[in-house]
């Protein structure tokens, strides 16, 4: 029996591969048509990771080293969910971001902002039966990039997310409200629609606040649904 | 209802803050399989390479069988594979992979798919993941494939085919180009 598909993408709601603001793309953008893959077992199935591909701290990337970090500590939590708003259990979330002076610890980033020492901006966590995930970090800060003149990345945290199958995989950045350097952005400006770009704004939440500690934000996140759910039967063996 | 969140670019920083603990290794020594090492290469539309690119694989293991509970083929699941790779490419954009060769697997209407391996390519500048497959070239099963066969231009089929290293058995070149003349073949999922 062939394997119930997930649903295609749907039309308008994904920035194009070839978007010259974004200089980069101009040479890494596919000009042929792509040809639609129908979902055999090859695409519905992926990579399920357990907590052994976890560390200690892997969610609290205040913790990961000798000291706090500087900056300001926030909670990020929120929920990895479906198309059909079934919540997607049991899958890995990784979060990498600069630190609170905007400097990635990489070696390629030599940019003149300074280096945390007790920062390293990595996380990962594994969602629980609701979907739920929750991160401790910094509030990332702005940085320079060379695409156009005065060009600054808003302060975004980047997400890379699994879900259940190898179609379901979706990486993103999570910005915050209010952030003046959004609408000056080529990359968050390439989403197409209004509401699309709103899904990518984490909400200030009081209840995720904590007390004497830090701030929370709410982010929720949405991995392609399927048409059906897969037959019990699929399962029992 | 909800619709999926907007994709973004994977940009320059992954790796050094995100290692993945594996990387290219992909089978371990008890792993059931012929061995094989992929050398791949990710280029721009003028072949210069692509050194901050990120490649995930997916392949079923030596019987077929992907390590996942919807598949319930008759192959058995091997505990020393899970079939996921994630690699860096270098400064002179290329990876190594050393995996096993994947067996056949059933595609729609369970007509036999050739061994292939679906291939995720991110990189600074790619907004939404480039998805493409990689097969065998020479393999006998590829002229039966039913996803080989989507693709009308006959000559466009060999971008995504290793190709044997003529030296050394079991190693396989495979370039990814992202633009160009010789555009890599990639699929919408
Ligand atoms: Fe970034």
């Amino acid at each position: 029996m062939d394997p119930i598909p997930y649903r295609r993408e749907t039309p308008g709601t994904q920035p194009p591969a070839l978007w010259p603001d974004y200089r980069s793309t101009v040479l890494r953008s596919p000009r042929k048509p792509l040809i639609a893959l129908p979902h055999s077992l090859s695409e519905v199935t992926g990579p399920i990771f357990g907590h052994d591909r976890l560390q200690p701290n892997d969610a609290d990337l205040t913790s990961q080293h000798k000291e706090r970090p500087i900056g300001d500590r926030m909670i990020v939590a929120g929920r990895v969910i479906d198309e059909n708003e079934r919540p997607v259990a049991g899958t890995l979330v990784e979060i990498w971001q600069a630190n609170s002076a905007g400097r990635y610890f990489h070696p390629r980033d030599s940019r003149d902002a300074p280096l945390d020492s007790n920062f390293t901006g990595g996380g990962r966590t594994i969602t629980d039966e609701e979907g739920r995930y929750r991160f401790i970090t910094v509030k990332p800060g702005y940085y320079p990039w060379g695409n156009h003149p005065n060009a600054w990345r808003p302060a975004h945290i980047h997400f890379s997310v699994f879900g259940p199958s190898f179609v379901t995989r979706l990486i993103c950045q999570m910005y915050f409200e209010d952030d003046p350097m959004l609408r000056y952005d080529p990359i968050y400006m390439s989403v197409p629609s209004d509401a699309g770009r709103k899904q990518l704004l984490a909400k200030f939440d009081y209840e995720l606040t904590v007390p004497g500690f830090g701030l929370g934000y709410r982010f929720d996140i949405v991995l392609r649904g399927r048409n059906a759910t897969p037959p019990e039967a699929d399962h029992a063996h | 209802m909800p619709i999926e969140s907007v994709w973004a670019t994977v940009g320059p920083f992954f790796h050094a803050v995100l290692p993945w603990k594996d990387g290219g290794i992909m089978a371990r020594p008890e792993t059931k399989g012929e061995r094989i090492t992929i050398i791949g290469r990710v280029l721009d539309a003028e072949e210069k390479p692509i050194d901050d690119a990120m490649v995930e694989l997916w392949q079923a293991n030596a019987a077929g069988r992907y390590n996942h509970p919807e598949d319930s083929q008759s192959g058995e699941i091997d505990p020393f594979f899970q079939g996921f790779g994630r690699v860096a490419a270098d400064a002179q954009g290329c990876f190594t992979v050393k995996t096993i060769k994947p067996g056949p697997v059933r595609g729609l209407g369970n007509a036999w798919q050739a061994p292939h391996i679906e291939i995720s390519v991110f990189a600074r500048g790619v907004l939404k993941r480039l998805v493409t497959r990689l097969y065998f070239e020479g393999e006998p099963a590829n002229e039966q494939d039913p996803v080989l066969a989507l693709i009308d231009d006959k000559e466009r089929r060999k971008t995504i085919m290793a190709t044997p290293d003529p030296k050394e058995d079991g190693r396989w070149h495979f370039t990814l180009r992202l633009g160009g003349p010789q555009e890599t073949v990639f699929f919408d999922v």
